[in-house]
């Protein structure tokens, strides 16, 4: 029966054409196996496609073909070419928010893959007690809403939060006043942001590498160890390119949370002081409705969603890529 | 380096890395129940009273609970057939939907707005689900596809042998073993769904009543801007629903999400 149908597949044949006009190939679907080509797959496919089609994709077409327009949301639209795309180069606080988007990055990729990898490196691969408790709470701020972390973290923060705290015991051991309004201040507040991130990502990077490790071979190790290789080179050799899959994952993951950031800023700073924590996330929202720029902040939301794409097939070549 | 030395550290490691995680929301519940000295619930019964929290919560279920069913259902039907079956422009079709895990709600929020408006469906539980429904089929199809296609072809010749039709195996074969699968996609899709902020905060413009959860701790906010152990208690109050099914679900949470980004 198999065979049958596995020598049927690769030539779809006149069935196939058949099907194109739905109602012979509808007679005889009944009599075939799932694996024969068959018009009643769209069926089952359309319900999914149609929301999809409807409520995803045509809003992305919309949103395209309103980024084309200069429009305030409420009078008449005027014909724009393709100036809103070169204003997110052109406006300085524009070109600002995609410059805070590249430091978010750091902090929210680069950073706990370094961090997460330090740490793998420096735990050795000992059998770990507890490994599901831990990896339950390091993975937790993923499943948080944004809007409870930013509240939590607003408080981190505060004048009289833990981090202000601190830093004033250590001030009273002689060290200078070092306790700040964190997220209102012109050149903290956007590393204060960043580190949020930080420690929503590392826990994901950190779980991504501890399971990747395991199933390095410990042949692999025990060859390096004999070819007397130190600890770094150990590191280097076989570690990192042991974790080629795992790192590519991480920093799509995490590089596409800093892309997709509204959440945060809207909730903890609404973009300021000033304009120094806006990112383009938060811009969609900002030009479309407070300033009226509907044809802006659309060309922004479609330059993201370009940039998500990007990221996605090309973080997975860079980095998986070079071992072929 | 002995063993027991290794051993030790790594879990010094582990460890210090787990009390930075649970920090904030350790400092979350403490500063709701005013800990240490004292232990009151006064500010959850006050964030809950001021901050119309039963309501918001309500309609994060309802939303919640209609877009998890029919996302589901839809996925199920549209993975099985792009798993098991051959049709014309089935390859065209998956790859649409691979498309569709990396639109980020804010390329769509704001055409969404507009359109639904224009059709009356802007401060609606519709407007609020069906666009949620479309960002969690791509993921729900390209999920359940996987399963499909990791189902032994035996199982389903066996069941068209006794006379099945494609629906029946489908329902009463397929989803009743695959149900590890289904509860994957279901908890992500229930967590994704219920912590949405952004499309809640254009959609519900003007209807207080159809707030959701997320959306109601941000008007809380507002209102009481450095009250903190009144905010926390209602964050905990948000929050708190997923992570109770996060920790008793957690392997399915953490093997979905980083499944996500793994493309063929």
């Amino acid at each position: 029966m198999t065979t049958v149908a596995r020598q049927k597949t690769p030539e779809p044949g006149p069935e196939a054409t058949g099907s194109s006009n739905g109602r012979p190939a509808g007679r005889r679907a009944r009599s075939r196996p799932p694996g024969e080509p068959r018009s009643v797959g769209w069926l089952y496919v359309l319900p999914a496609l149609a929301v999809y089609g409807a409520f995803l994709l045509w809003p992305l077409v919309r949103g395209a073909q309103f980024s084309l327009y200069h429009w305030d949301g409420i009078g008449r639209a005027t014909w724009a070419g393709l100036s809103n795309y070169t204003a997110t180069w052109t406006d300085p606080t524009l070109r600002g928010a995609f410059g805070h988007l590249l430091v978010l990055i750091v902090f929210y990729a680069i950073l706990p893959c370094c961090i997460a990898f330090v740490l793998v490196a420096v735990m050795s691969r000992t059998k770990i007690r507890g490994l599901t408790f831990f990896r339950t709470v390091l993975f937790m701020p993923q499943v948080i809403a944004m809007v409870a972390v930013a509240v939590a973290w607003q408080w981190v923060y505060s004048t009289h939060g833990p981090v202000n705290t601190v830093l004033g015991w250590l001030h009273d051991l002689g060290l200078p006043d070092w306790r700040h309004g964190w997220l209102g201040d012109f050149t903290f507040a956007l590393p204060a942001i960043g580190l949020v991130g930080t420690w929503v990502e590392i826990g994901l990077a950190l779980v991504l590498f501890l399971a990747g490790v395991q199933k390095i071979p410990r042949e692999l190790y025990e060859a390096a160890r004999i070819d007397g290789a130190g600890a770094v080179r150990e590191f280097f050799t076989v570690t990192l390119p042991g974790l080629r899959r795992e790192l590519s994952v991480a920093l799509t993951l995490t590089t596409i949370m800093a892309v997709r950031n509204f959440d945060l800023i809207y909730m903890a700073t609404s973009g300021g002081p000033g304009d120094s924590t806006k990112v383009p996330a938060y811009e969609v929202y900002n030009r479309t409705f407070n300033t009226g720029e509907v044809g802006l902040g659309c060309a922004i939301g479609v330059t993201l969603a370009v940039l998500a794409f990007a990221i996605t097939a090309g973080i997975g070549r860079l980095v998986e890529g070079k071992g072929e | 380096m002995s063993r027991r030395y290794e051993r030790i550290l790594n879990h010094a490691v582990l460890a210090l890395f787990a009390v930075v995680a649970l920090f904030p929301m350790i400092g979350i519940v403490a500063q709701a129940l005013k800990l240490p000295g004292s232990l009151s619930f006064d500010t959850f019964r006050v964030a809950w009273n001021e901050g119309h929290f039963a309501g918001y919560l309500r309609n994060s279920v309802i939303v919640t609970a209609v877009t998890v069913v029919l996302a589901s259902v839809f996925s199920i039907m549209s993975g099985y057939a792009l798993g098991v079956m051959r049709f014309r422009g089935a390859g065209a079709v998956f790859l649409l939907f691979l498309a569709g895990l990396t639109i980020p709600t804010e390329a769509v929020v704001v055409p969404l707005y507009f359109d639904l408006r224009s059709a009356g469906l802007d401060n609606t539980y519709a407007g609020l689900i069906l666009p949620q429904v479309a960002m969690s089929v791509a993921f729900g199809t390209f999920w359940m596809r996987a399963y499909f296609r990791s189902v032994p072809p035996s199982l389903m010749e066996a069941a068209r042998m006794d006379g099945a039709s494609s629906w029946t195996t489908l329902w009463r074969v397929l989803v009743p073993i695959g149900r590890p699968a289904i509860l994957t996609m279901v908890v992500l899709i229930t967590m994704w769904t219920w912590n949405e902020f952004l499309l809640p905060l254009v959609i519900v413009n003007s209807d207080e009543g159809l707030r959701t959860a997320p959306l109601g701790l941000s008007f809380f906010q507002g209102a009481h801007k450095t009250d903190y152990s009144l905010l926390m208690a209602g964050a905990l109050i948000i929050a708190a629903p997923i992570v109770i099914v996060y920790v008793f679900l957690q392997r399915r949470f953490i093997a979905g999400m980083l499944s996500g980004a793994i493309k063929e």
